[in-house]
């Protein structure tokens, strides 16, 4: 789960990181009062920041500097609601405003060919990060950090000393680093990064702009966690199939899909886009793995998702029962249809091999469901799925 | 011989006596493999029974129960909060291959038994949140069903468990010398790389399936590896062509991160070296068949 902005401001500030004073606003007004409170701590300075989880705000004009409330109001008046790359900005950022002298770039993430982390720290920061590791590698050091030991004060001086600090700055931004290591493992994070992380005028270190990517298998460890997603933004489908446990992510197609397991339910969708093409381009309309050992309750539950999207033209039933059952399987898909009734016109193409598959093939004879198809295997299954989404005109 | 798993493997089962632990010993046994001892310290000196009148007994503790059996093999049912700890645990008792099941671990926790276990140097690891390793006919050590395909020359490593069944159920006229599922996590123990060694290696292997999918570098990393060091066929399948970016599809490593981790690039990286990557699971399973039916004339 990605961060906005100002919740990894507040992370930080919990780990001791330096920030500086920040509130969110979703209404002008809010943004006003938010300048009222924070604009004296920089002699009236703030900046207005659209909280979207993409880059390049800035070049989108989601970051304005202003010199008072009145311009801290109309600055948020004219980015709340703007669109940046496809995301609509909702909440904006009052933060306080800094006099950077210097910007550099530090971040953690997983390194997942070695199996370790990866600690990567430049003198230039503020600009793309991927831009700099490409035309100038040599300026963006590169540390493993071993899980275990994690960033100690020898790891964080090395760290330092890498990426060529002038040795004033040192102690102070070894300081810094350590303590968004801290972020790093007390929040089960799997990315860390502050870009820029600033020196001001001052000479202080303050991480400016953040980001915070979290590992959700770690909830458990983590009550607060739940509460910083971003509900607002969730598609209505996937947050009704979270609701059911139900691993589904909205795509743009017309053939629904439901399948066990990420891998063939990966593939599901590629081998649909692949005979879609004959069919007037033909694409998936969803992910939807029903998990191993899925119980006909399961499979129902699936299937009520799919055929919830209005975009859902027929819908594609791919399972290879392992540890699911196929008899489960054709159960659910029978109960669902039935529970649904008349009022459904949609085509279902199923194809079900493995545990239980006489079983499962036979249910499906028995209850010979008008809109249900029985396709031997996965590529023909998909091809039929592909031409009925496409419709009479099309085959 | 086959691979990592084989006719002298005793097997041991952390959170057998759980519902998930109960189920997957059952059918472990039902297919052959020797089960030795199951591990709850709650629970130790007691036995389970099975059906087909086995009596397998619970250890305390691994240790103990590599003592009492000189089990070589862990397979580890127990809930995702709890795994690091048994996994710690059987990495400290030295067993020679701990098999990580669970699903939805923590990626620090794998993190910091996968680099705790590198470090000692006793145990491979196997997963996390995989189907675990079958030597069809011998042994199983995970839930591959046993009954998807018998004995034979091919090879099988892949990161996802119903393409694996897929592909076994495709070519089990041929039988498979051992099918490995190494698991679909960002971090996991045993990789492709790993596994095209060991198949290189197995004089009981003639060619080799390999099924990657988004997310990562490690199928990237695979074909630089099989273009320096595998001389027997290799065949490939990657899932998640169609997969949109930025979004996890069901594996907590299957994510295309920008213009990283693609379908794509990981096809034309094995093709350059030389591997033939099918459309799909039979077109794949086609050019294996080619492959076996070629070396037999």
């Amino acid at each position: 789960m990605d961060l906005f902005e100002y919740q990894a401001r507040d992370m930080f500030e919990k780990h001791g990181v330096p920030v500086l004073a920040g509130a969110v606003a979703t209404t002008p007004e809010q943004a006003r009062a938010a300048a009222e409170q924070i604009g004296p701590k920089s002699g009236g300075v703030t900046v207005v920041k659209a909280q979207v989880k993409t880059g390049g705000r800035g070049k989108a004009g989601g970051v304005k500097v202003t010199k008072s409330p009145d311009e801290a109001q109309a600055a948020a008046e004219a980015i709340l609601g703007m669109d940046i790359k496809g995301h609509t900005v909702g909440t904006v950022m009052i933060a306080q405003g800094a006099r950077i002298a210097e910007e550099y770039y530090f971040s953690i993430l997983l390194d997942r060919a070695n199996r370790t982390y990866l600690a990567m720290c430049s003198k230039e920061g503020g600009m793309e990060i991927e831009q700099l590791a490409v035309e100038r590698p040599e300026a963006l050091a590169r540390i493993a950090v071993d899980p275990n030991t994690g960033i100690d004060a020898a790891k964080a001086q090395e760290i330092v000393d890498a990426a060529g600090f002038d040795e004033g700055d040192q102690a102070a931004i070894a300081d810094v680093i350590q303590k968004l290591w801290t972020v790093y493992r007390e929040e089960d994070a799997t990315l860390v990064e502050v870009n820029p992380l600033v020196k001001t005028e001052d000479g202080e270190i303050v991480a400016l702009d953040g980001k915070v990517t979290l590992d959700t298998n770690a909830d458990f460890r983590h009550a607060d966690h739940a509460a910083l997603e971003d509900k607002a933004a969730a598609d209505p489908l996937e947050a009704a199939a979270k609701e059911k446990d139900l691993n589904y992510v909205k795509l743009d197609g017309s053939v629904g899909i439901i399948g066990n397991g990420a891998g063939l339910v990966m593939s599901t969708l590629d081998v649909v886009a692949y005979a879609g093409e004959e069919f007037g381009g033909q694409k998936p309309a969803n992910f939807l793995d029903i998990g191993g050992g899925a119980s006909a309750e399961v499979m129902a539950n699936g299937l009520h998702i799919i055929l919830s999207d209005p975009q859902v033209k027929s819908v594609f039933v791919n399972v290879f029962g392992g540890i699911t059952s196929c008899d489960a399987v054709a159960n659910g898909i029978v109960g669902a249809l039935d529970a649904l009734g008349d009022e459904e016109d949609r085509p279902l193409v199923v194809r079900l091999d493995g545990n239980n598959v006489e079983e499962g093939r036979r249910i499906l004879q028995e209850r010979n469901h008008p809109l249900v198809t029985v396709e031997p295997t996965m590529d023909g299954a998909a091809r039929r799925a592909a031409e009925l989404a496409a419709g009479p005109a099309a085959s | 011989m086959a691979i990592f798993l084989n006719a002298d493997s005793k097997v041991i089962v952390q959170g057998m006596t759980g519902s998930e632990g109960m189920k997957h010993t059952q059918r472990m046994l039902k297919s052959g493999t020797d089960i030795v001892g199951g591990v709850n310290p709650r629970k130790a000196g007691t036995t389970v029974d099975f059906e087909g009148g086995v009596s397998v007994p619970v250890y305390g503790t691994v240790k103990e129960a590599i003592e009492a059996t000189g089990a070589n093999v862990s397979v580890i049912f127990v809930p995702a909060q709890f795994t690091k700890a048994a996994a710690v645990e059987a990495i400290d008792a030295e067993i020679p291959l701990a098999v990580v099941i669970t699903e939805g671990v923590a990626v620090k926790d794998t993190a910091e038994f996968y680099n705790y276990a590198k470090d000692k140097g006793t145990t491979r690891i196997v997963g996390p949140n995989c189907p675990g390793l079958i030597t069809p006919g011998v042994s199983n050590a995970g839930i591959i069903p046993a009954d998807i395909s018998g004995t034979g020359r091919i090879g099988l490593v892949s990161k996802s468990g119903t393409l694996t069944y897929q592909m076994m159920y495709e070519l089990r006229d041929f039988g498979f010398s051992s099918a490995v599922g190494i698991g679909g996590d960002p971090i996991i123990g045993t990789t492709h790389i790993d596994c095209l060694e060991a198949f290189q290696n197995d004089p009981d292997t003639d060619a080799i399936v390999m099924i990657g999918e988004i997310g990562g570098d490690a199928e990237e990393r695979a074909a630089a590896y099989i273009k320096d060091h595998v001389t027997k066929p290799v065949v490939g399948y990657v899932a998640g062509f169609t997969a949109p970016e930025g979004k996890t599809m069901g594996h907590a490593g299957a994510i295309v991160s920008g213009s990283s981790g693609t379908a794509q690039a990981k096809k034309e990286a094995l093709e350059a070296a030389g591997v033939k990557v099918g459309k799909t699971p039979s077109e794949t399973a086609d050019l294996m068949r080619e492959i076996m039916q070629g070396s037999a004339k």
